[in-house]
């Protein structure tokens, strides 16, 4: 009786699951599945295979796929070092590295847009050197630039936290019966430390297929992602039909990485990075 | 000793890719010169315009506004579901906490757009409808930091309570309480963060006059770069980089104490 009385605390947020998170997702799929005069149609799904869509997801594939495996390169050093630092050491250094996650999201496009800006820092750099100047500015670089340094804390922040889970007597223990340091990374610091790297790779590369203002504002209009076809369906063109059967096709995309990467916790979703 | 300085060395590396940016715009803030690379001498002058600013400082109070405000519903919120859920036999546990995934895993513009395409259908967008989606990707973060809490209680502690003749209330606030309360803590300062940052769902989901910092922002970089942004980053930044400060001294201070007791019993 007790056990009945509380599980009704849950109520309200029963009632909020079913009005803000399943209904919505409905809406999503009623309009998706529909034309604008309500009739069924699978028209807005199959739109995805017209070459402008085809180009804007294959794009976008490619991007987050670069973008994740360009995070994954740089996090993991970067972890295993962060983990074998002295523990009174370790809260600050991580600290310094979580900080620039903290500032607005928006500002830190802006920093990347004047750092790659024809005239700004990077090429007046490179200018006293005597180098040719980059010109990335409105290119797919960067954009991948911008989205490794917006997720890549939350790369490293799972890797690292599987690492300093590992114990130090496991390796001690390791190195006295003989094994070198190949085999103990291999044996033991790659195994345990592989629940971080896929929560890490999901919470990368999802933002990375989905974002749409990174490439809007670093893009220069040129660099279309599914992201930005998406929101100019429903912001520019007004057709919520279209925009919604792409949605779908995104979500599927999304579900489906998530299913490859094997996401059977439920913490890997979100939680993980803390 | 080779190793050790290779890895200095990295460390440098990312250090510098993740300051340089900061760093542009601290510097650019204080230089009396429209242009990104020639010094023209130090200068206040971005931020008094960013204090007269109406547009900005209202963006900047609606966006503490929503912060505040989401967090503390979806805290409540959250932390009550989480309880009732944790009575819950595992199968309805287990819907529950699927239901629950839906916008953790969802890409944030999907969760912005089906939101907006409900409110839309039933009301006009506005705060309140800003509100109610943070509210809503909010939650999911309170509960998944108080489940684990819960679980690790001892639950013959709370019925002993019970048997000794306690109110339910008091049991929760003496026995329940004082050991979810970190999880509920850091579920909120989760849900304020997520709240702060995020940019996509407020997009779809604000009514036209409405604006969080992160939106205006976006509107401002598109028709170009004005200086008083130069002046905004450079306080976010300071005012994140105190109040993390104050969180990281804090904690330890926390932990070290409850060490010592430890050390002394």
């Amino acid at each position: 009786m007790n056990k009945l009385r509380r599980q009704l605390l849950a109520g309200p947020y029963l009632v909020w699951i079913i009005g803000f998170i399943l209904l919505p997702v409905f809406m999503i799929l009623y309009y998706a599945l529909t034309n604008s005069a309500g009739d069924f149609t699978l028209a807005n799904v199959l739109a995805i295979a017209e070459p402008i869509h085809r180009k804007a997801l294959l794009l976008s594939l490619q991007l987050a796929f670069l973008c994740t495996l360009v995070c994954l390169v740089l996090s993991y050093p970067l972890a295993m070092i962060l983990s074998t630092l002295r523990k009174n050491h370790q809260n600050l250094i991580v600290f310094i590295f979580i900080l620039p996650m903290w500032m607005n999201f928006m500002l830190r496009i802006l920093a990347w847009k004047l750092l790659l800006s024809n005239n700004g820092v990077i090429n007046t750099i490179l200018g006293v050197f005597g180098l040719p100047s980059l010109d990335i500015l409105n290119t797919p670089t960067a954009v991948v630039f911008c989205m490794v340094y917006d997720f890549l804390p939350f790369m490293i922040l799972p890797i690292y936290n599987a690492m300093a889970r590992i114990g130090q007597d496991v390796i001690e223990a390791a190195r006295d019966l003989g094994a070198g340091s190949v085999t103990v990374f291999f044996k033991i610091i790659l195994p345990l430390s592989l629940s971080g790297v896929i929560s890490g790779i999901i919470m990368v590369f999802v933002p990375a297929l989905t974002s749409f203002a990174i490439s809007d504002l670093l893009g220069g209009g040129k660099v279309l992602l599914i992201g930005n076809v998406i929101e100019q369906s429903f912001m520019q063109e007004y057709n919520w039909n279209l925009g919604s059967g792409l949605s779908l096709v995104l979500m599927v995309f999304v579900l489906v990485s998530m299913a490859l990467m094997g996401s059977h916790d439920p913490e890997g979703g979100g939680a993980g990075v803390w | 000793m080779v190793k050790k300085s290779a890895q200095r060395i990295y460390l440098g590396l990312i250090f510098l890719f993740l300051y340089l940016p900061i760093v542009v715009l601290i510097v650019l803030s204080f230089n009396d010169s429209k242009s990104r690379v020639v010094w023209g001498g130090f200068t206040l002058k971005w931020y008094q315009r960013l204090f007269e600013n109406n547009a900005i400082s209202e963006a900047f109070r609606t966006t503490i506004f929503i912060t505040l405000i989401s967090a503390l519903a979806a805290t409540a919120l959250g932390t009550l579901a989480a309880l009732g859920i944790h009575a819950m036999k595992s199968k309805k546990q287990a819907l529950m906490l699927g239901a629950t995934n839906i916008p953790l895993l969802n890409a944030d513009i999907v969760t912005g757009l089906s939101m907006m395409l409900l409110f839309v259908r039933f009301n006009k967008l506005g705060m309140s409808t800003v509100l109610i989606a943070h509210i809503t990707f909010n939650v999911p973060y309170v509960i998944l930091n108080v489940l684990p809490r819960l679980k690790q209680l001892n639950q013959n502690t709370y019925e002993a309570a019970l048997d000794l003749g306690a109110t339910p209330w008091y049991a929760f606030r003496k026995i329940t309480w004082p050991q979810i309360r970190p999880g509920v803590f850091s579920g909120a300062l989760m849900a304020m963060t997520m709240s702060l940052d995020d940019f996509s769902v407020t997009y779809f989901t604000k009514g036209a006059g409405i604006n969080t910092l992160s939106t205006m922002i976006y509107t401002e970089m598109r028709k170009g770069i004005i200086p008083e942004m130069y002046a905004l980053s450079t306080i976010l930044f300071f005012i994140a980089l105190i109040l993390l400060l104050i969180m990281n001294f804090g904690s330890s201070r926390k932990e070290k104490l409850a060490k010592e007791r430890m050390e002394i019993r």
